[in-house]
């Protein structure tokens, strides 16, 4: 509570709206007019400074609720573990895989194509998927060479809901954009659309995947 | 009583059979038959004998193996030694049987978000759903829109519950509150009830034959109480505490006691008109997750007879007198001689069966999951239990010795909840896999896939009247 000189201190600071409203309902004709410009500033320069004040302190949002609504029986759980069961299942599955067909095989040292460059043949330089079964044309009818280490089974594919990204095995390639010829080789660029094989996760619904 | 092999020259051989009821209870006197006679057959002579005006459907049981084709091919595979008495006991079975659901009649679209569980009214008429819209929806089944959209809730809508004479429905949500509505009117009925202070896993109402007017609600909550609830005065009128963890699941049972399941592994059982603790059942080694009353179904149906259903649902009729009584005689059917048995289902991945009125120790122990149970529900006539869990799986259980029937399986992920037909022949199983399946029970086997939802399914629920089945989930609501 204000006391001594402070309540005339306090006093006058109270009255400083009423004081003002009375001067303000006297002031007519350009006065007026200046007055208002300069308090209208003044008001949103006071807006201002609220609006910062504001979003410094933390308001209890009692508007929104939160999304992810579960039924009680999942509250206490944590529903989104899902996506991390999912990533372990297939990588799981891809080891067990690798494993099988491992043989020792001397490793040769591929000829490059370009050491044998002719003009009427042309090396792939990107990405591309043959699938199972695929075996080279004898080498005087390829038009075409896709180098194997540019040969690709899995692709990264991320869920948008669980966010989280699987890799799974390409089934083909449906359509790139660049060329109907590419699409025919199977070559994958930037903007490819692929056909790929989501039993790994389990799903029973449609969804839409990004590479 | 003895069986004599009568062997006539070129006479089919005769045995004595004698009738029992399931309890034991003998009928008749031992009559003699041929080894041949096929359960239409002993339909005739038990109805006969039983000197019904109506002849009842009857199941025919030797030894737990139910006579389908004849009586002499049921021996012969059990190996029943024909000297010795043979006791065949029948079971009546429900006059009216339910068709199966073979498709979705219509989406009801109106929420906003998930929809986080769905309870048909006690007669069938009404349908409520709860969603993580914080709203309740009424929905109109005749016409299969929404009918009234109830606001007041500020978090998600977890539980809905109906008194037994369908007039109140209540609803609890994520931050404790209990609100009470009018499905006529759609507008909320009385006060709010607050008091808890974390969220409602469960609401429970006074059965309608302890109490007419259905006057009193139970709720169980996270923060491990349970609070009883004067709906007319809107005032908490007694607070059960004992449990140290949240209590997942509630049971207001029919004898006067209440059953709650809790986190902190025990069932505690109170005495409903003054609060005292009876006994505390203990025996899972995990959460205690649900739990289910052989007499459920007839205290949430109340007076409503389900064969008594027409096709257009109505309000229960007559004085609350009458009611009390009806509501009564169809509570001591489905209870049949002994006291209710309660079921348990846990996340240790086994069930326990007990008497809880009686014995702190359980029945029995049903192990065979392989993964935590979410749901466990007698079936109306209490014969079988059938739990749904998260290994994919719904296992069919005895529900007076708790011995494994059989496993359902189809599903590709964890089944969330199960449903019940009236008749006690079909059961519905929702699940994360966004499909509902039906199931027969008698051949044990799917009946009907319900596919169509887009995503998870959280609540399911059958109407009394048997006509529809309604499930909720991640997407929208179904009829």
């Amino acid at each position: 509570m204000p006391q001594n000189e402070y309540i005339e201190l306090h006093r006058k600071q109270s009255r400083e709206a009423h004081e003002r409203s009375k001067k303000v309902k006297k002031m007519i004709g350009l006065k007026a007019e200046l007055y208002h410009k300069q308090r209208h500033a003044e008001k949103i320069q006071m807006k201002a400074i609220k609006m910062h004040e504001k979003r410094n302190t933390k308001q209890k949002d009692d508007e929104k609720t939160p999304q992810g609504a579960v039924p009680a029986y999942l509250l206490d759980r944590e529903g989104q573990s899902r996506a991390k069961v999912l990533s372990n299942m297939s990588k799981q599955k891809q080891k067990e895989k690798v494993g099988k067909w491992e043989v020792p095989l001397p490793k040769v040292h591929a000829q490059g194509e370009t050491e044998v460059l002719k003009a009427w043949k042309r090396m792939v330089t990107k990405v591309c998927f043959v699938g199972d079964g695929f075996t080279r044309k004898p080498p005087k009818y390829e038009r075409f060479i896709r180098p194997m280490g540019l040969h690709f089974k899995r692709v990264h594919v991320t869920h948008p809901e669980l966010k989280a990204a699987f890799c799974l095995p390409i089934l083909g390639v449906k359509k790139n954009p660049s060329s109907p010829r590419c699409t025919t080789l199977g070559v994958i660029t930037k903007g490819t659309v692929t056909e790929v094989n989501v039993s790994e996760m389990g799903l029973v619904t449609q969804e839409v995947l990004l590479v | 009583m003895a069986a004599l092999l009568v062997h006539a020259a070129g006479d089919v051989q005769r045995l004595l059979v004698q009738f029992q009821d399931e309890g034991g209870q003998l009928l008749g006197s031992p009559f003699d038959v041929p080894v041949d006679i096929t359960p239409d057959k002993l339909q005739l002579v038990c109805n006969a004998l039983l000197a019904q005006d109506e002849p009842l459907p009857l199941a025919f049981y030797v030894h737990d193996a139910e006579i389908v084709s004849s009586l002499g091919k049921t021996l012969e595979s059990k190996e029943v030694e024909t000297e010795k008495i043979i006791d065949i006991i029948y079971q009546p079975q429900a006059i009216f049987k339910v068709r199966a659901v073979t498709r979705c009649t219509s989406s009801l679209e109106g929420h906003s978000e998930a929809v986080i569980s769905v309870a048909f009214s006690p007669t069938g008429k009404y349908l409520a759903s709860g969603s993580g819209d914080t709203t309740v929806r009424f929905w109109d089944l005749s016409t299969e829109t929404p009918h009234f959209t109830c606001n007041g809730h500020r978090h998600w809508v977890l539980s809905i519950s109906w008194s037994p004479d369908g007039k109140k429905l209540a609803s609890g949500c994520k931050n404790g509150q209990i609100l009470l509505w009018d499905p006529s009117t759609g507008m909320q009925v009385g006060r709010t009830l607050a008091g808890h202070s974390k969220w409602i896993t469960g609401l429970s109402w006074e059965p309608l034959h302890a109490n007419p007017e259905c006057r009193y609600v139970a709720s169980s909550s996270k923060d491990g109480s349970v609070r009883i609830w004067d709906t007319t005065s809107g005032l908490c009128e007694r607070i059960l505490t004992g449990h140290t963890q949240s209590v997942t699941c509630l049971r207001w049972g029919g004898d006067g006691l209440l059953y709650s399941a809790s986190q902190d592994r025990t069932i505690k059982v109170w005495r409903a008109h003054d609060g005292v603790l009876c006994r505390t059942l203990q025996g899972h080694g995990h959460w205690v997750n649900t739990m289910a009353l052989s007499t459920d179904y007839a205290l949430r149906t109340g007076a409503f007879e389900p064969a008594e259903a027409t096709v257009n649902a109505q309000d229960l009729k007559g004085s609350l007198k009458e009611l009390k009584e009806r509501a009564l005689s169809r509570y001591n059917l489905v209870r049949g001689q002994g006291p209710e048995r309660l079921v348990s289902g846990s996340d240790d991945f086994t069930l326990f069966l007990w008497s809880p009125a009686e014995d702190k120790k359980p029945l029995t122990r049903m192990t065979g999951h392989q993964a935590l149970i979410n749901q466990v529900l007698f079936s109306p006539d209490s014969r079988i239990v059938a739990s749904a869990s998260f290994d994919k799986s719904v296992k069919l259980w005895d529900g007076r010795t708790g011995k494994y029937l059989a496993s359902l399986r189809g599903h590709v992920a964890a089944v969330y909840q199960i449903a019940w037909s009236a008749d006690s022949r079909l059961l519905v199983s929702g699940s994360s896999d966004s499909t509902l399946k039906v199931w027969d029970v008698k051949a044990q086997k799917l009946a009907t896939d319900l596919p169509g939802h887009a995503d998870e399914v959280y609540a399911v629920d059958w109407s009394p009247d048997g006509q529809r089945v309604a499930s909720g989930g991640k997407d929208k609501l179904w009829g």
